[in-house]
C-alpha cells in the first residue's frame, strides 16, 4: 500500500533532514508511529500523503508513484484517495458541520456531490453520535465532537487510506477511545490502510504495528535529523 | 462554479458584520461621485427648462437670484419689493405683456401666488377641474395641493398669518377654490393662485367690514360727518370674500403704490426685449430686469464648481476607501492560512481555493455596486425633489 525507497527530504530553510532507505506499509495493515518531537513524524505523513515531494527517493501509494507526480496530479490523488485527520482538527469555523464534511466534494472537480454522499455523509456522522448537530457551527461544538466531525469529513471520501496526525491529541479518554474507535472500525471494514502519528504509549496496543522514529536514529544521522533503515 | 459560490457565500454570511461594512464602504464610495452627478444634473435640467421659458423678471435691486428663485419656484425667501406701478408702466409700453407677481404668503407650506389671468396662458396650464378665478377671494390650486389638501372647486383653504404675535399684520383669510390646475410637473403644481389683489387684501392693503352707514354698526361709529365716517375698533371686518360681503371689499389710496414681488415680463419680440432691458440699465433706476436663464446658469457654475470639488473630494476618498478595502482583503487572507492550507492539505485544487477567495472579493463588490445603483435610481426618482425642496423652501 506505500512503499517508502531511498527518500531523503530537508526543508528550504533550517537545519532538518529526514532519510528513510525503505519502508513499507501493507494494505489493510494498521501503524502506529511514535517519536520525540520534531523527529519528522508528521513530515512523513505529508511525504505519503504528497503535501510536500523529497528531495529524492519514491514513494508509491495505493499504486500510484506520488513523489513523480505534478502538483495538481498529487492533489486530486490525495482528495479520492487518502483520508487525512489532524490534531487540531482543521475545520472552517464558517462553515457548519455537514458542509466541513462534505468540503472534499466542493474544493475539487475530482469528486461529485450528489444526493449518495449527502446520505452517506449522514449516515457516517450519526454513526459516531454528531448525527443531530449536522447544522450546527462548528465553534459551537465540544472537542470531541470537532475531531468526530474532522474523522467524518476523512472518511466520506471512502479513503483506501487514513493518515491521522495525532487524532487523540486534545481529547478526553472518553473521545480518544471513541474517535480511535472510529478509524480503527473503518479501517476494518474497508480493508483500509491506517498509519496514525501519537504521542499516547496508551493506545499503541490497539495497533497492529508501531514504529518508533528514536530507535532508527543512526551515527551519520545529523543533529535534528531522522532516518528510518527498517520496519518493525 | 456552485460549489465555489456556496462556500464564497457561507463565508460572507459567517462575518456578516465586516461585509457588511466593507459593502457599505465600497457602495458610497461608489454612489457619492454617481449620485450626486445625477442630483445635480437633474436639478440643473430642471431649474434652467423653467428659466428658459421665462423671458424677462423686473423686481427691486439687490439679489437676482432671490429675485429668479421666489418668482419661478415661489421659494419662501422673497425679495425687496417693488410698485403696482411697475407692472403698469411695462404694460403701457406695450413692448411687452406684463403679468404681476407678488408671492409672499403661504397657505401651511403652499406658497400664494398673486398674479393675473394672463400667467396661467403664460404657462400653459390647463384646469382639471373649474375655472380660473372671477372675484376677490377665489383661488386656483395645483394639483398637489388638491391632492395633499384634498380640496375640490367649492372647497376653501385659508391663508397662514406671517407670525403669531403680530396683532397689527397679516390675518387669515378663507379663499374659496374655483379651480384645479392638472399636474404639470412644475412648482405650479404646489401653489396656490389668486388675483394680486386678493393678496393685497391679505396683506390687510384691502378690506371690508360692516356697512357703517347701517344702524346695526352705530355702536362702533366714534364720529359721523357729512363726508366722512370714524369707527373705532368694534367694527366687524370679515375674513371671508362672500357673495354678500364682496361688494364691502375696498382699497385705500393709489393702487400704483401697492407692493409685487416681481413683474413677469414677456416682449411682444426681441427687439422690444432688448428696449425693455435698455431701460433699466441706469444707475438710478430702482428695479432691475434681468434674464432668469442668465442667473440660473450662474448658480449651476457656482453649483458645478462646488461639485468638482466633492468629485476630487470623493476621487481621494475613494481610493483611500480601495486601499482600505484591499487591505482587508490581503490580511484576511494571510489569517485565513490555515484555512487555505488545510484546503489544499485535503487535496483541493489551487485554482479552486483562489477561485473561493476571489469570489468573496467578487460577492463584496457586486453587492455594493448593486446597492449603488439601486441607491442612484432612488436618487434620480427623488432626489431632485428633495434637493429641491431643500434649497427653495
Amino acid at each position: 500500500m506505500i512503499e517508502l525507497e531511498g527518500l531523503r527530504f530537508s526543508y528550504d530553510e533550517g537545519d532538518f533532514s529526514l532519510q528513510i532507505p525503505e519502508f513499507a506499509v501493507a494494505r489493510g495493515e494498521k501503524v502506529a508511529i511514535v517519536g520525540p518531537s520534531g523527529s519528522g513524524k508528521t513530515t512523513l505523513l505529508s511525504l505519503i500523503a504528497g503535501c510536500i515531494t523529497p528531495r529524492s527517493g519514491q514513494i508509491t501509494s495505493n499504486g500510484f508513484e506520488v513523489s513523480g507526480m505534478p502538483d495538481a496530479a498529487r492533489r486530486e490523488f490525495r482528495i479520492a484517495n487518502i483520508g487525512l485527520v489532524f490534531q487540531e482538527f482543521e475545520l472552517l469555523e464558517y462553515l457548519s458541520v455537514i458542509d466541513n464534511v462534505l468540503l472534499p466534494y466542493r474544493i475539487s472537480r475530482v469528486l461529485r456531490l450528489d444526493a449518495d454522499v449527502r446520505d452517506r455523509a449522514a449516515a457516517i456522522a450519526e454513526s459516531v453520535g454528531i448525527g443531530d448537530k449536522l447544522s450546527r457551527y462548528v465553534n459551537h461544538l465540544s472537542q470531541g465532537e470537532k475531531q468526530r466531525v474532522a474523522v467524518v469529513r476523512a472518511l466520506v471520501v471512502k479513503p483506501p487510506l487514513l493518515l491521522a496526525d495525532e487524532p487523540t491529541g486534545n481529547l478526553d479518554p472518553i473521545n480518544k477511545d471513541r474517535v480511535l474507535e472510529i478509524l480503527l472500525q473503518y479501517a476494518d471494514d474497508n480493508n483500509a490502510t491506517l498509519v496514525a502519528v501519537t504521542h499516547d504509549h496508551g493506545i499503541l496496543d490497539r495497533f497492529e504495528r508501531v514504529i518508533d522514529f528514536k530507535d532508527f536514529c543512526t551515527p551519520d544521522t545529523p543533529r535534528g535529523a531522522s532516518s528510518i533503515e527498517e520496519s518493525l | 462554479m456552485r460549489d465555489v459560490l456556496y462556500l464564497a457565500w457561507c463565508y460572507l454570511v459567517y462575518h456578516r458584520l465586516k461585509t457588511g461594512i466593507l459593502v457599505t464602504s465600497i457602495m458610497l464610495i461608489i454612489y457619492l461621485p454617481v449620485g450626486l452627478n445625477v442630483v445635480v444634473k437633474q436639478s440643473a435640467e430642471h431649474l434652467t427648462a423653467r428659466a428658459v421659458v421665462t423671458p424677462l423678471l423686473v423686481g427691486a435691486k439687490g439679489s437676482p437670484l432671490e429675485l429668479a428663485l421666489n418668482s419661478l419656484y415661489f421659494s419662501a425667501e422673497y425679495p425687496e419689493l417693488i410698485d403696482y406701478s411697475e407692472a403698469i408702466s411695462v404694460q403701457d409700453s406695450r413692448l411687452a405683456i406684463a403679468i404681476p407677481l407678488y408671492v409672499r404668503f403661504r397657505s401651511r407650506s403652499h406658497p400664494i401666488v398673486g398674479t393675473s389671468l394672463d400667467y396661467f396662458e403664460f404657462r400653459n396650464l390647463s384646469f382639471a377641474e373649474g375655472r380660473p378665478m372671477a372675484v376677490l377671494g377665489e383661488c386656483v390650486i395645483g394639483a398637489n395641493v388638491a391632492e395633499a389638501l384634498g380640496v375640490t372647486p367649492g372647497g376653501t383653504v385659508t391663508s397662514s398669518p406671517e407670525t403669531v404675535f403680530d396683532l397689527a399684520g397679516v390675518y387669515p383669510l378663507r379663499l374659496k377654490v374655483s379651480g384645479v390646475l392638472a399636474k404639470s410637473f412644475s412648482p405650479d403644481d404646489d401653489a396656490i393662485f389668486v388675483d394680486v389683489k386678493t393678496t393685497w387684501i391679505i396683506e390687510g392693503l384691502g378690506h371690508g367690514h360692516q356697512d357703517l352707514a347701517r344702524p346695526e354698526a352705530a355702536a362702533g361709529v366714534l364720529n359721523r360727518t357729512k363726508d366722512n365716517i370714524v369707527a373705532n375698533a368694534a367694527v366687524m371686518q370679515y375674513n371671508e370674500i362672500t357673495d354678500d360681503n364682496a361688494t364691502s371689499f375696498h382699497f385705500h389710496g393709489d393702487l400704483g403704490t401697492y407692493p409685487l414681488t416681481a413683474v413677469l415680463v414677456v416682449p411682444r419680440n426681441e427687439k422690444s426685449g432688448v428696449i425693455l432691458r435698455g431701460r433699466y440699465t441706469t444707475d438710478d433706476a430702482s428695479s432691475q430686469i434681468i434674464r432668469p436663464v442668465e442667473v440660473i446658469d450662474e448658480l449651476l457654475d457656482t453649483i458645478l464648481t462646488v461639485q468638482q470639488f466633492m468629485f476630487a473630494a470623493a476621487l481621494i476618498l475613494g481610493l483611500a476607501t480601495i486601499a482600505t478595502a484591499a487591505l482587508v482583503f490581503v490580511l484576511s487572507f494571510r489569517l485565513r492560512r490555515r484555512e487555505i492550507d488545510t484546503m489544499h492539505n485535503i487535496g483541493g485544487s489551487r485554482r479552486r481555493v483562489a477561485a473561493i477567495l476571489l469570489t468573496e472579493v467578487a460577492i463584496v463588490i457586486i453587492l455594493s455596486g448593486s446597492l449603488a445603483i439601486m441607491a442612484t435610481l432612488l436618487t434620480w426618482q427623488f432626489g431632485p425633489g428633495i434637493i429641491e425642496s431643500l434649497v427653495l423652501t
